[in-house]
């Protein structure tokens, strides 16, 4: 591990925390009440358990996860996690990257500098050591402090495993497996608290919805500790973490993570292109394409902090040597990504122009304006398309007729059945605008020997080409209030009701009163009392005192 | 299950009247008549489902005769080796009773569910794999296999309700890996020592459990049952992880296949998806010979199948949208091409299972695989005449070989009938108009 890479992770992650003894914790106010808890619990998603065992454990262990897919709820697939259920094929998953998350924890090269403490003997227990590596473990999994029941429990776990196979990095890290799978490291389930009359999030759970929000992670030690000192509870308090939280280099993995989603990235495990009629689409160049999208949002969002419109925009991005072969350019580094900006006359600027969007909405052989158009109202203008009807012929594309050359000859035909016409009039007068761009993303000036033409509308906005479309989008007042509606549901995990509309009204006027900047939007979300209110009809279990003291547990140790 | 003690496996086999010490080591574990383990245990049955996206053409795929003996037109003319085994059955309906009918999705749904889902992004009860593991899938190390010949992790019919999901395998290495990795114990192997390792797995798994109660009790009343069933999960896995500390029954027919090492390219290209699933079925059917799963699902493409081909720049699914029909065959001859190959597949996944042998007869003898699709026709999403198969004959409970004409009653007709073969108590199967209890007696014993 190279210093660099064991200096951050040291701040950020695990090594932090030794300094941080468990019993050290501040205990809450006695004013708080028993807590009561929020109506769902929340999955951890494939993103965010890595994200979190790379905070604790550093970025030099492997994880090569592999969860259950869930459900896309609402447009985002992390929204599903409210509703996700662990089957028996789903736990396998859960178990399967357990194993090998704690194995490589534990392995030779990682253990010694992941390790607080050497056991006495390799093939014997010793507890002390087993603790001093459990307790800062378990608070991070769990989001909590063990009570010192836990770690006894935890550290007798671990000591029964380690006799069992006479070895003790192998019976470690069986238990940390073990907590792997356990309900509290892979359920969030927030609880709420009331004080002085007033039913709100305990500062623990507010952590949780601050970290899965801006991190897309379970909270670090130092979020946890705020939690726990009561100090998150205060405006400023809270202010101070989400300045930190947003200055962080892990902002990047939470912003990533939910372009990633809303953009349906996880298609990318699948695309393939026809390989006589596109050779120069590889593999490589589908991993490069969905990266090189990510990348463009990171340093345009979170790097320079800029405009969310202009995304549709700017010619700014990052190319390999196997994408400047789609693109047809040359880059000056070929080893490596490398910056690349197109110049100002080519077609190339934005999202929609990214090899990403194109390939991803096109057939494998061809393109699909409609595909495209689609896409772009779905998913940056929150527009539901309707599907296309049951029992309809759309023959007329494909039968043999010299005279039509292009997508724009083949679907005026088929627009002229009304039962068409109508979806079709939504979609490809948008994705037509793209059609100077091949199945592939490769650039073209014609199809079949006529010239494209690549004018269009989108609503009440015409264009001659594809620059036209990038400015409509960049000016469509519903472009950026779609992001803003995207990324509360994304903060609250549920689904956008017509309740909310108050809340959308304030995060949308705060997004364009800031010039539509994503940290800035995220700070507006992770500062406002809404994103951590309880609704009116939240589900309170009776709980009696003696369950109040088992739920609290953690915080009276 | 019936985990046998080594005392139990040599008692049986003294018992057995008719072993001969001449016998391989591998039979002398059977009885006399090669259809039980020597012990009286009876050879288990099996049960799989097999998926294809898109349907059939009709005019090329439906044999003109029905019942025994029936012909095989040229989209099923793969099946000539397999025919005895399968029954296909025509003429059986989706009907929606008002809810929209959604495009390659209300057809499957209602096949596999026995009711037509609400909406395109619900399943409206569970799957019935699922209901069949509940009966005979507790006994092995895994409850199911889930494969898929598409590459996508999405590609599962496996689901106990919308959001509790069995994901796939995708990838040939992965799923050896998974089935005969490390922890694979040879079921005929002579010796057995309990492994270390998965009896720490078992303990500390029990243990970290043993520490959530208090957790339950963070749970809202929306989320109990969500997380019973985590809990349901989590019991299944001790008692899977307990079989494993205890020597396996043997399994006559277990044959450990060859380490695959090398990863399959990703793609959707007919040939390729061909070659993911014949290899993962030939996995498949060594972890069932070895017995260590009895409920296994396929499915070679998705409902939308966007399976390609080579030189043709749409895939299946557009192909059935913008395809012309040929006026002289009266179809989609590009689309045929896909559903052909499509049959060929299932020619391989039921061949597989009928030459592997086990005791008297094959695997497929003592296993159920019922296949279906989304639709009949694609280029209509025709919820009409929906195919539906069912190959082996589930340790003689079922007849094979026939072609069974439905008269155009619900699909659900068959889903009954494989339950009732699967031994699931059912009396009737099926919401509103896919309400039925008229199993197919023409084809149950």
């Amino acid at each position: 591990m190279n210093m660099k890479a064991k200096l951050f992770w040291a701040s950020a992650g695990l090594l932090g925390l030794f300094a941080a003894s468990v019993t050290a914790i501040a205990e809450q106010k006695s004013e708080l009440k028993p807590a009561a808890v929020l109506s769902r619990a929340r999955l951890i998603t494939q993103p965010q358990y890595v994200n979190t065992l790379r905070g604790i454990f550093g970025p030099n262990v492997k994880y090569p996860v592999v969860l259950a897919p869930m459900h896309r709820v609402g447009g985002l697939v992390d929204v599903g996690a409210s509703a996700a259920v662990v089957t028996g094929g789903a736990l396998e998953r859960f178990d399967s990257a357990g194993r090998t998350v704690a194995k490589e924890v534990l392995d030779p090269s990682h253990r010694d500098y992941i390790m607080p403490c050497r056991p006495a003997s390799e093939k014997l227990p010793d507890d002390a050591c087993a603790r001093k590596f459990l307790a800062p473990v378990g608070r991070l999994l769990f989001r909590r402090a063990l009570s010192e029941k836990e770690l006894k429990a935890y550290t007798e776990i671990a000591h029964a495993a380690i006799i069992e196979v006479g070895d003790f990095y192998t019976g470690l890290g069986g238990t940390l497996s073990g907590m792997l799978v356990a309900p509290e490291f892979l359920y969030v389930t927030p609880t709420t608290e009331v004080v002085r009359g007033e039913n709100r999030l305990t500062a623990r759970s507010r952590a949780i919805r601050l970290s899965m929000l801006l991190w897309n992670a379970y909270p670090d030690s130092e979020l946890l500790t705020a939690a726990e000192n009561g100090s998150l509870n205060t405006d400023k308090g809270l202010a101070k973490q989400v300045d930190r939280m947003l200055a962080s280099p892990r902002l990047a993995d939470g912003v990533r993570n939910f372009f990633d989603d809303m953009l349906v990235f996880e298609s990318f495990d699948t695309l393939t292109k026809d390989g006589k009629i596109y050779p120069a689409f590889t593999t490589q160049v589908t991993t490069d394409a969905r990266e090189q999208t990510l990348r463009t949002i990171v340093a345009h969002l979170v790097e320079l902090n800029g405009d969310y419109r202009d995304l549709f925009t700017t010619r700014k991005t990052f190319l390999t040597n196997d994408l400047a072969a789609i693109y047809g350019v040359a880059i000056n580094d070929p080893d490596r990504w490398a910056p690349y900006e197109f110049p100002t006359d080519s077609a190339r600027g934005g999202l929609l122009t990214q090899v990403s969007f194109l390939a991803l909405y096109s057939h494998p052989g061809r393109s699909s304006p409609t595909r495209r158009g689609r896409a772009i109202r779905e998913i940056f203008l929150c527009q539901k398309v309707p599907d296309p009807p049951p029992n309809v012929d759309f023959s007329a594309l494909e039968r043999p007729d010299p005279t039509l050359k292009t997508a724009r000859d083949r679907l005026n035909r088929h627009s002229q059945n009304p039962v068409c016409a109508g979806c079709h009039k939504i979609t490809d007068p948008i994705g037509l605008a793209l059609e100077n761009f091949d199945g592939a993303g490769a650039y073209r000036t014609d199809e079949s020997g006529a010239v494209i033409d690549a004018s269009g509308a989108l609503n009440d906005a015409s264009f001659k080409n594809v620059k036209g479309l990038e400015e409509a989008l960049h000016n469509n007042p519903r472009t950026p209030t779609c992001l803003a509606e995207r990324m509360t549901s994304y903060a609250l995990n549920r689904p956008i009701e017509a309740a909310d509309q108050d809340l959308l009204n304030y995060v949308n006027t705060k997004f364009a009163a800031n010039g539509y900047r994503v940290k800035e939007l995220l700070r507006v979300i992770a500062t406002d009392k809404t994103f951590y209110a309880v609704p009116a009809d939240n589900d309170k279990p009776t709980i009696n005192k003696a369950d109040a003291e088992t739920v609290t547990l953690g915080r009276k140790s | 299950m019936s985990t046998i003690s080594r005392r139990r496996i040599l008692r049986g086999m003294m018992d057995g009247a008719a072993v001969s010490v001449t016998l391989p080591f591998l039979e002398c574990f059977l009885n006399g008549n090669g259809d039980a383990r020597a012990s009286g245990a009876p050879l288990p049955v099996r049960f799989g489902t097999w998926f294809w996206g898109l349907g059939m053409v009709s005019q090329i795929f439906t044999p003109k005769t029905v019942g025994p003996n029936y012909d095989l037109p040229e989209q099923i003319s793969s099946w000539k080796d397999i025919k005895q085994h399968v029954n296909l059955y025509s003429n059986l309906n989706v009907v929606t009773d008002g809810r929209p009918p959604v495009c390659h999705y209300s057809g499957w749904i209602a096949v596999a569910t026995g009711e037509a889902p609400l909406n395109g992004s619900s399943y409206p009860r569970e799957s019935i794999d699922v209901t069949v593991a509940d009966v005979i899938g507790s006994g092995t190390r895994f409850r199911s296999l889930q494969l898929a010949g598409t590459g996508s992790q999405r590609s599962t019919h496996s689901f106990r309700s919308t959001d509790a999901v069995n994901p796939p395998e995708v990838s040939p290495t992965d799923l050896y890996q998974k089935i005969f990795g490390p922890e694979f114990h040879d079921p005929n192997s002579p010796n057995f020592t309990p492994d270390p390792g998965i009896k720490m797995r078992k303990s500390v798994l029990s243990a970290v459990i043993e520490q959530s109660t208090d957790f339950r009790r963070t749970v809202g009343s929306a989320d109990k049952q969500r997380l019973e069933e985590y809990f349901t999960s989590v019991r299944e896995m001790e008692g899977r992880l307990a079989l494993q500390l205890e020597r396996p029954a043997p399994a006559p027919a277990c044959k450990i296949p060859a380490a695959i090492d090398k990863e399959m390219p990703v793609g959707i290209d007919a040939e390729l998806v061909a070659s993911r699933h014949n290899i993962m079925t030939d996995m498949m059917v060594m972890a069932v010979a070895c017995d260590q799963t009895r409920v296994f699902n396929m499915m070679y493409s998705d409902g939308t199948a966007v399976t390609s081909r080579k030189g043709f720049p749409r895939v299946h699914h557009t192909i059935t949208h913008e395809e012309p029909v040929d006026t002289k065959l009266g179809y989609q001859p590009d689309s045929a091409w896909f559903c052909t190959r499509s049959m060929e597949s299932f020619a391989h996944f039921v061949g597989a299972l009928a030459k592997f042998k086990e005791g008297d007869g094959s695997l497929l003898d003592r296993s159920l695989v019922f296949a279906y699709s989304d639709l009949s026709l694609a280029q209509a999403h025709s919820l009409i005449g929906i195919p539906m198969m069912t190959a082996g004959s589930a340790g003689g409970r079922m007849k094979t070989g026939i072609h069974f004409d439905g008269k155009a009653g619900p699909v659900t007709r068959v889903g009954l009938t494989v339950l009732q073969a699967m031994g699931v108590q059912a009396g009737e199967w099926g919401v509103n108009s896919l309400k039925t209890g008229q199993a197919i007696g023409e084809v149950l014993v």
